[in-house]
């Protein structure tokens, strides 16, 4: 849709006042009669004290002077601050309080050397530099038609020359060549990663795996995990110091609650309870962030970061916020020397929801 | 070739002076010249016109930032080292001792407790990124409200736009490599959002963290992106926003000897250098001493990234945070079918977020579209003469912001004591009625503004003199307003709806009427009907009241 079909007279008018436009400040009467909203040009300049009072204008000069000076006398302190302060002194500064006195020293001299020397800069312009307003001519962007014309002619004169319409065999191999070469830029970016295959499907859960508690490094038995109390677990064998730590615990962090049996409302959920303890993946299904917020009275966990609220009494269904899909719980049961353990892995990716979960 | 025997070269002394020597600096000039042509282009920009309007500093707000961040970013570099290599901490800061953490959070750590000014530096980088994008906000606004965008500015408009969305992003590949915490929930909630993504989702995720998240990349990546790709190009984009502004010539007010066709103001040299120089220190010093006395991300207090941990009032940085309102705000749809999941509960905040963006970058060309108008504009519109623009300007902002409400649901209900449900449920029905009510109400206030400005220019400013004449009556007077006065309150033009035209032609054939061409007419209507402007005063309208009875 273009909008060469508008004419220009359903465009307003520019004013015919340009003829003034440079007429400092003459208001001329006939102009006024003619139109009472023509421009009467620019206004007369006016002096500042500065321009006609040498008196005025050399405080100016010294306020200017005193700045710059200031900023001189900052940058000392700034080199005497670095050598002087030790980077560990914490000092109290009313009202920020306790702060590390270097970074204090050190901001505060190399910010008031900085602004000195700005608002010197700007004081200097505003009461000393002429303040008269003057007019410069703008021209229209667009070439000329005659340059247009010129431009044009040997554009065609060029591809002309360079028979590139003509000789259509060198066109289309150049395009060829052209689209095809950066097909290996994209290649080489292959290697950034793995394939996803199964990854997000799996975890370091398996039949047997003992559940460790986080915190303590030991394995959990029933009797360690309180009705009311949060209880973060991993697999066991997954150490902090190991190599890939950090990918496999975002996957396989668990948390466990005791519920009373009866108040599990969910049937799966309490098959794979033990005692009504349950295990749930930790891994919100919104965006990924660790769930750590538990409500005793309701067995509601929250997401701190979207506000997703699970109901773990209740196969974890979402109750409030953004996620998706209830939390993955992980079938448990307890061992023969009496420690918890995992029954499988979990049947359901844990964390977000991507394309190929189904 | 030379035969003269002047030793000055260029013998462009001034009569008199030919003889001797040329001063130092002009020889140098000189010199620069005979390579560089640096006289032709002083000619052109040495005295370049610039007009004086406070909202004009907004840009030079960005520009200075931006030089901040890159030289408080060059010398981080020396420090940094953008590994996730697993060490454990021996450095100063006690309570982290002997804790596992990345090395690129460990020499974050000492960077800011080891290196002396390092913490500074690490805050007014840091500072100067929440400046850089709060001011390109503003400065957008500002070039959205008084139509500065229009030609021939809409590709600077665009430039402008990009170094907004690029800043975004180098914002956030900023933060996110100390790898602390915090920053770390904000990548995984990336990677999660990046799942989200239909048939690619997946791909993209293992390409982006070399396998699995968190894996043992995405800093070094992250870092790459932040202090080269990402900079390079808006350093491209910044020297081509500026060369553009200069090209152009910068845009100015209506006002008395102030045309479409002039620029009124002081010259670059001395006037601008000084104030724009010394602009550039002011806000150097100001975001130095913000650094001295306000903590930013202190890192060592969240500690080091653990996927299965993660701290309570989690926030992006600000500009972030209309994604994040989204994000949060969005109920929790998901579509299971055919063995794939659609998550649109992530997908369609992404989509939002996106159409968001290119409403605004786009809107140049619509707005242009319904005028049809091809000029160039150099006067600037002051908001209330432009309505229904101004109207959806705030309607924009308003989304904005109450998406940036939602992006801290939570603060808000910590802080204020309300229900995390109603804060999200005022967020999820404000987003769709607020713009709705600010659009109407920004209209009615602006048309307000046009008639006051109207009454001002035909009956004169109240002046607040009570007269009460022999009869008894009592009027206030009213003070005719100068000339320069009446000129700036009806400078500006004002557009004609487009009409359809007759839909049969002169011989009884029916025109057809393209959708397209209804829908400009509709638009046009709106904008320029007469529900979208008060119609100026007129010089007649003026004569007559002036020439008749005068007052009232």
């Amino acid at each position: 849709m273009s909008s060469q079909d508008i004419p220009e007279e359903n465009l307003p008018a520019e004013r015919a006042a340009d003829e003034h436009a440079h007429a400092h400040g003459d208001v001329s009467v006939a102009a006024n009669e003619k139109d009472p909203f023509a421009d009467p040009g620019l206004p007369p300049h006016e002096h500042r004290i500065q321009d006609i009072d040498e008196r005025a204008a050399k405080r100016s000069e010294r306020t200017v002077a005193l700045l710059f000076t200031l900023s001189m006398l900052a940058t000392v302190g700034f080199i005497a601050s670095f050598v002087t302060i030790p980077a560990d002194r914490i000092v109290y500064i009313f009202p920020l309080g306790h702060i590390s006195g270097l970074n204090f020293a050190l901001g505060m001299t190399l910010g008031l050397a900085l602004f000195c020397i700005g608002a010197g800069a700007v004081h200097w312009a505003r009461t000393l530099m002429s303040d008269e307003e003057m007019a410069d001519e703008r021209h229209a962007i667009a070439a000329e038609p005659e340059v247009k014309a010129k431009v044009l002619a040997d554009f065609k004169q060029g591809a002309k020359e360079s028979a590139l319409g003509r000789r259509k065999l060198i066109r289309n191999t150049m395009f060829g060549a052209l689209t095809l070469f950066p097909l290996s830029g994209i290649v080489l970016l292959r290697d950034l990663g793995p394939l996803p295959e199964d990854k997000l499907r799996h975890t370091l859960w398996s039949k047997g795996k003992l559940l460790v508690n986080m915190n303590t490094d030991e394995p959990l038995r029933p009797s360690d995990v309180a009705v009311g109390s949060l209880t973060f677990a991993k697999p066991e064998g997954l150490e902090e110091h190991d190599h890939d730590f950090q990918t496999e615990i975002a996957k396989a962090a668990l948390m466990i609650v005791r519920l009373q049996p009866e108040n599990i409302k969910d049937k799966q959920e309490l098959e794979w309870s033990h005692e009504g303890i349950v295990a749930y993946s930790k891994i919100c299904t919104h965006v990924g962030c660790p769930i750590s917020l538990y409500e005793q009275q309701t067995h509601h966990v929250l997401c701190p970061c979207h506000q997703s609220t699970f109901d773990l009494s209740d196969g974890a269904r979402v109750i409030f916020g953004p996620a998706g899909h209830a939390l993955p719980q992980l079938r448990i049961g307890v061992n023969d020397e009496g420690y918890l353990e995992a029954h499988g892995d979990f049947e359901e990716p844990v964390g977000p929801a991507f394309w190929e979960r189904g | 070739m030379s035969t003269t025997t002047t030793p000055n070269p260029s013998g462009a002394g001034a009569p008199g002076r030919s003889r001797e020597k040329a001063p130092a600096g002009e020889r140098v000039a000189d010199w620069a010249d005979g390579r560089l042509g640096i006289y032709s282009l002083a000619k052109a920009n040495m005295r370049k016109i610039f007009p004086d309007h406070w909202s004009f500093m907004l840009g030079e707000i960005c520009l200075y930032s931006f030089l901040i961040i890159i030289l408080t970013g060059v010398y981080l570099t020396l420090f940094f080292h953008p590994s996730m290599n697993e060490i454990e901490y021996h450095g100063s800061y006690v309570p982290l001792q002997g804790q596992l953490m990345s090395e690129a959070f460990a020499s974050t750590v000492d960077i800011s407790f080891d290196v002396r000014g390092g913490l500074l530096i690490r805050q007014i980088h840091h500072w100067a990124a929440i400046v850089f994008l709060a001011g390109m906000f503003v400065h957008m606004m500002r070039v959205f409200f008084t139509g500065a965008f229009r030609k021939p500015r809409e590709v600077n408009w665009l430039f402008g736009f990009l170094l907004f969305v690029l800043g975004m992003f180098t914002g956030f590949t900023g933060y996110s490599l100390p790898d602390d915490l915090l920053s770390g929930t904000g990548v995984r909630f990336t990677q999660g959002a990046i799942l989200s993504m239909p048939i690619v989702g997946t791909y993209i995720s293992m390409f982006l963290f070399g396998g699995e998240f968190p894996g043992g990349d995405f800093v070094a990546r992250f870092y790459s992106i932040h202090i080269l790709l990402l900079p390079g190009i808006m350093l491209g984009l910044v020297v081509g926003h500026l060369i553009l502004v200069f090209y152009h010539k910068h845009t100015q007010f209506a006002g008395p000897g102030k045309t479409n066709k002039n620029v009124v103001g002081m010259p670059l040299l001395p006037v601008y250098m000084a104030k724009a120089g010394g602009f550039f220190f002011l806000v150097f010093g100001f975001i130095a001493m913000l650094a001295a006395v306000a903590s930013i991300n202190p890192i060592w207090v969240l500690g080091p990234y653990r996927p299965d941990q993660v701290s309570t009032g989690a926030q992006p940085d600000w500009y972030m945070g209309f994604a994040e309102g989204l994000i949060r705000a969005m109920p929790g749809w998901e579509i299971n079918i055919w063995g794939h999941t659609l998550v649109l509960g992530v997908l369609i905040p992404l989509v939002i977020f996106g159409v968001f963006l290119a409403l605004i970058a786009l809107y140049p060309f619509i707005e242009s579209w319904v005028t049809g108008d091809k000029r160039e504009h150099h006067i600037l519109d002051r908001p209330r003469n432009a309505p229904t623009r101004t109207a959806f300007g705030v309607a924009w902002v308003t989304a904005y912001m109450i998406m940036l409400i939602g992006g801290g649901n939570d603060i808000v209900a910590t802080h204020f004591h309300l229900s995390i449900n109603t804060v999200t449920w005022f967020v999820r029905i404000g987003f769709f009625l607020g713009p709705v009510l600010a659009f109407i109400a920004t209209k009615r206030i602006c048309l307000g503004l046009q008639r006051r400005d109207r009454d001002k220019v035909l009956h004169g400013r109240e002046s607040g003199i009570i007269k009460r004449l022999p009869h008894g009556e009592f009027v206030e007077v009213h003070e005719p307003l100068s000339q320069e006065a009446m000129h700036t309150l009806t400078a500006h033009e004002q557009y004609q709806p487009a009409e359809i035209g007759p839909t049969v032609d002169e011989n009884g054939v029916e025109r057809k009427v393209k959708g397209p061409q209804k829908l400009r007419a509709k638009l046009s209507t709106a904008y320029f009907g007469e529900d979208g402007q008060i119609p100026k005063p007129t010089a007649e309208e003026y004569k007559e009241i002036t020439s008749g009875h005068g007052h009232h």
